[in-house]
């Protein structure tokens, strides 16, 4: 309930109704549910998906007839697309004021905790310590108040304020005042990722980029099939996949990517899945891959020839194309190619298994002084093929320029926002779970001649440890030399 | 010896010192609690070995960094950490509290997971690393969110006990909620068996036995009277647990344990595990989507389910701190969301897609 005084004004009343509602729990509490459970819809009907994938869904829980129309409900109600719907945003920026209203509602009493100081305490107050410990030591406060504070600076170190009193001191302390603020700071970092996310979604912009291996781009289609100019361009020097072993698994993935801005070349980098590029605040990951459709003509073939008498070089071939190895009359000519090569295990007759460059090959067709000799496939994938029978190696390098690298292109101002909440919420979360405040308070009473001695402790968080410290402190007073009574 | 030798011998011990806990609970000998906890240690130190021994043999196959070779990266996989979690969360109770009994409520859940790889016959082969995780990441974030679901599932328990040892009137709400939810778990579970038995060998992988065959043996089945028959069979069961549930309260009551510690353990665990979860699951999650797809939250059902599952938490935190909610009401929350865990880790990989979907059994 709120703490503020109700206005005269009708006005005035009508704020502090809306300010005590957004400052209850119990709001927390309803969008916390609304958001939960309408997040499940969202997981359930699959986001943005083709309509006849929610369609089957859709039919499947609540039968055939009842699909078409459910679906028609759903789409009306953003349900396809619900995390970006204006409601759910709604439901969202809600749980910020709830959050700002209930934070700026409690702060003034936990501010008063954290500036406050500690102060000495009457003896009454001892006894409702739930940590509470008594030791007496031999000799009048006056002798033992200096062993007390070495005892408590070497146990705590924490700085001890001290207070003159009829018949002895008091001796206090505290630490870790500032650690209530955790829970504020937590609470701080969510608006500051919320914020951020506002800037990228305003401001920033998502898009997928399909670049052929040669070919240059300067403008990005967002999602929203909206074309956005990059300022500069950026193009795709070349692309490689490599695989684990024999199999078809990728293991690595890369594109050698160079930014032109102005006309020239500023940047190059190979990026590969997790390792982007950015370039004034656009960042391009490696996201998929492909071959460009009937792009074959396109393609360029990377040979290293090598002669029997190790005379090497490097060509490179258009299909129909031939080479001859250096120094020798005998020739070849590409007669076939096939980006993902197999054999068939019965007839042996060569097929195309994949539409992935998994496994290219080239069917060579070799001549000798002008006679056909043989012709044989070639495969990137496989150095053995590489050999020819008279001695001579073809190291087929590189099938280049009919693959595309997919990426996918970002912009977002909001990130850096982003960022400083999530470091925001960790230092939060480390001081509000993990740190606590302790106060300590002890007093030394003169009694026949001796002190007697009372340790009041309190801790927000994790007390056990906290009493364990103070079962120490209470030990090391009464052995230090001098040393306690009983 | 192979790491799976070890995860055999892990697993036999964890059976065994399920059972031998269970007796502990029932004769009170400390000799017994001794051994159940030997036991224990003896599984959980080969279950050590054996993620190490995997841990390099998955570095030798994949030829990737020492640490991006954590044997974390399948459902296989995690199941197994978790188990190991676990029973590490347990053993530093145990020797914190100084109390056994509580052996005989977390061991079965390290049962019932070892068990769910073994009946779903997932695969256990190691698998090469796709590029996207292929990152240091994988690492923090894995085990700081497996250490968070550690001490979720252990607050589940203590919560649980807690519910059974503090209601008496079948008509209490916790009453009823605790014994439904038991009942509703051993039906699921038993269903499941079901599954398993009957389409084993019609389902061809493991993991068109979930998608295409789940209940089908029960409650989807072909048949209607069979459906009609399994959803009877599962409503009387779960009746029968609200009937007799005060049984297995007397039974456990014997063993004095205190519900106060109970609930202590509950909120430490909890309050130990939301900010763990937050940083490792949420955080480190969110900054590596960002790096490896450029987007830090794309609401895909594993991120939205770790939302709800936070929520569920944070609810929790707020409750108990700040309007101090304390008792039954607090250990309802506590086991709900446990349940939004178990989702969010098994439902979300399972049923629905998204970015985690190597998580899958295949």
């Amino acid at each position: 309930v709120s703490r503020r005084v109700v206005g005269r004004s009708k006005n005035a009343s009508f704020v502090d109704r809306i300010w005590g509602l957004f400052a209850s729990l119990k709001l927390a509490v309803i969008i916390f549910a609304v958001v939960a459970l309408t997040s499940i819809i969202g997981t359930i009907i699959e986001q943005n998906a083709e309509p006849e994938k929610n369609l089957r869904v859709l039919s499947r829980l609540f039968g055939e007839s009842a699909a078409p129309a459910l679906y028609d409900l759903f789409e009306r109600l953003w349900f396809m697309d619900m995390y970006h719907s204006w409601w759910f945003m709604t439901i969202l920026l809600l749980f910020a004021i709830n959050l700002v209203v209930c934070s700026v509602e409690r702060l003034p009493k936990i501010m008063k905790l954290v500036k406050d100081p500690v102060k000495p305490l009457s003896e009454d107050h001892f006894k409702g310590f739930g940590i509470m410990r008594e030791v007496v030591l031999k000799g009048r406060p006056e002798k033992t108040r200096d062993r007390v504070i070495s005892a408590i600076k070497k146990n705590t170190g924490f700085n001890i304020a001290e207070a003159r009193e009829e018949n002895g001191f008091q001796l206090y302390t505290q630490r870790g005042s500032y650690t209530r603020l955790g829970v504020y700071i937590t609470h701080f970092s969510i608006l500051i990722i919320l914020a951020g996310a506002i800037i990228g979604v305003i401001f920033g912009f998502k898009g997928f980029l399909p670049l052929q291996e040669g070919k240059t781009a300067s403008t990005i289609e967002t999602r929203k099939e909206k074309i956005i100019p990059l300022g500069f361009a950026v193009r795709c020097d070349d692309f490689d996949v490599d695989f684990y072993g024999n199999s078809d698994m990728p293991k690595d993935y890369k594109s050698w990517l160079t930014i032109i801005k102005d006309g020239k070349e500023v940047v190059r980098k190979i990026i590969r899945v997790n390792d982007p590029l950015t370039y004034e605040g656009v960042t391009f990951y490696q996201s998929s891959y492909g071959i460009v459709p009937s792009s074959g003509g396109d393609g360029i073939f990377r040979f290293k020839l090598t002669s029997k008498e190790g005379k090497t070089e490097e060509v490179n071939l258009k299909f129909g194309e031939s080479f001859t190895i250096p120094g020798t009359e005998f020739t070849g000519k590409i007669e076939d190619f096939s980006p993902a090569l197999a054999f068939d295990a019965t007839t042996e007759k060569a097929y195309t298994y994949a539409e992935q460059m998994n496994n290219p090959a080239v069917l060579i067709d070799f001549s000798e002084k002008g006679k056909r000799k043989y012709s044989g496939w070639i495969l990137k994938r496989y150095p053995n093929t590489w050999r020819l029978p008279n001695g001579h190696t073809v190291e087929f390098m590189d099938l280049w320029g009919i693959q595309y690298t997919g990426l996918q292109v970002r912009k977002d101002p909001g990130i850096l926002l982003v960022y400083t909440g999530c470091i925001t919420m960790a230092i939060g979360l480390f001081v509000a779970f993990f740190m606590s405040h302790r106060r300590i308070w002890v007093k030394l009473v003169e009694e026949k001649g001796n002190t007697r001695i009372l340790i009041g402790a309190t801790a927000n968080k994790n007390r056990q440890s906290f009493e364990r410290k103070i079962d120490r402190l209470a030990q090391s007073m009464s052995k230090t030399p001098g040393g306690g009574i009983g | 010896m192979d790491s799976s030798t070890f995860f055999g011998i892990s697993t036999l011990a964890y059976i065994i010192a399920m059972m031998i806990y269970i007796s502990y609970l029932a004769f009170r000998k400390p000799a017994i609690g001794l051994i159940a906890t030997s036991v224990t240690i003896t599984g959980f130190v080969s279950q050590t070995i054996a993620i190490l021994m995997r841990w390099k043999e998955f570095y030798e196959i994949g030829r990737i960094g020492i640490l991006r070779a954590a044997p974390f990266t399948n459902l296989y996989e995690s199941l197994v950490f978790f188990v190991w979690c676990l029973i590490l969360g347990y053993l530093v109770i145990e020797f914190k509290y100084k109390k056994r009994s509580f052996g005989a409520f977390v061991t079965p859940i390290a049962g019932i997971a070892l068990a769910f790889i073994n009946l779903t016959g997932m695969n256990k082969e190691i698998q090469p690393l796709v590029p996207a995780l292929q990152s240091n990441w994988l690492l923090v974030h894995v085990i700081m969110s497996f250490i968070a679901y550690s001490c979720f599932a252990i607050a589940f328990c203590t919560a649980l006990v807690y519910l059974i040892l503090r209601t008496d009137n079948r008509k209490e709400p916790a009453y009823i909620f605790w014994t439904t939810a038991l009942g509703i778990l051993i039906v699921l579970l038993a269903a499941m068996g079901l599954d398993y038995i009957t389409f084993r060998v019609a389902a061809q992988s493991h993991e068109s036995l979930i998608k295409n065959y789940l209940f089908k043996a029960t409650f989807f089945n072909s048949s209607a009277a069979v459906s009609i028959v399994s959803w009877l069979a599962a409503l009387g069961f779960v009746l029968l647990s609200w009937r007799y549930g005060h049984l297995l309260k007397r039974l456990i009551a014997r063993y004095s344990m205190d519900p106060e510690t109970l609930d202590e353990i509950t909120y430490k665990s909890i309050a130990m595990g939301f900010p763990i979860f937050t940083l490792g699951g949420l955080i480190f999650g969110a900054i590596w989507a960002d790096q490896a797809w450029g987007v830090y939250w794309s609401w895909d059902p594993k991120e939205t389910w770790s939302l709800i599952t936070w929520f569920v938490y944070a609810f929790y935190l707020h409750a108990r701190l700040l309007r101090g909610w304390r008792g039954k009401r607090i250990a309802v929350v506590a086991v709900v969301g446990f349940v939004a865990v178990v989702f969010t880790y098994l439902g979300v990989n399972l049923l629905l897609s998204g970015l985690h979907s190597y998580g899958s059994m295949e």
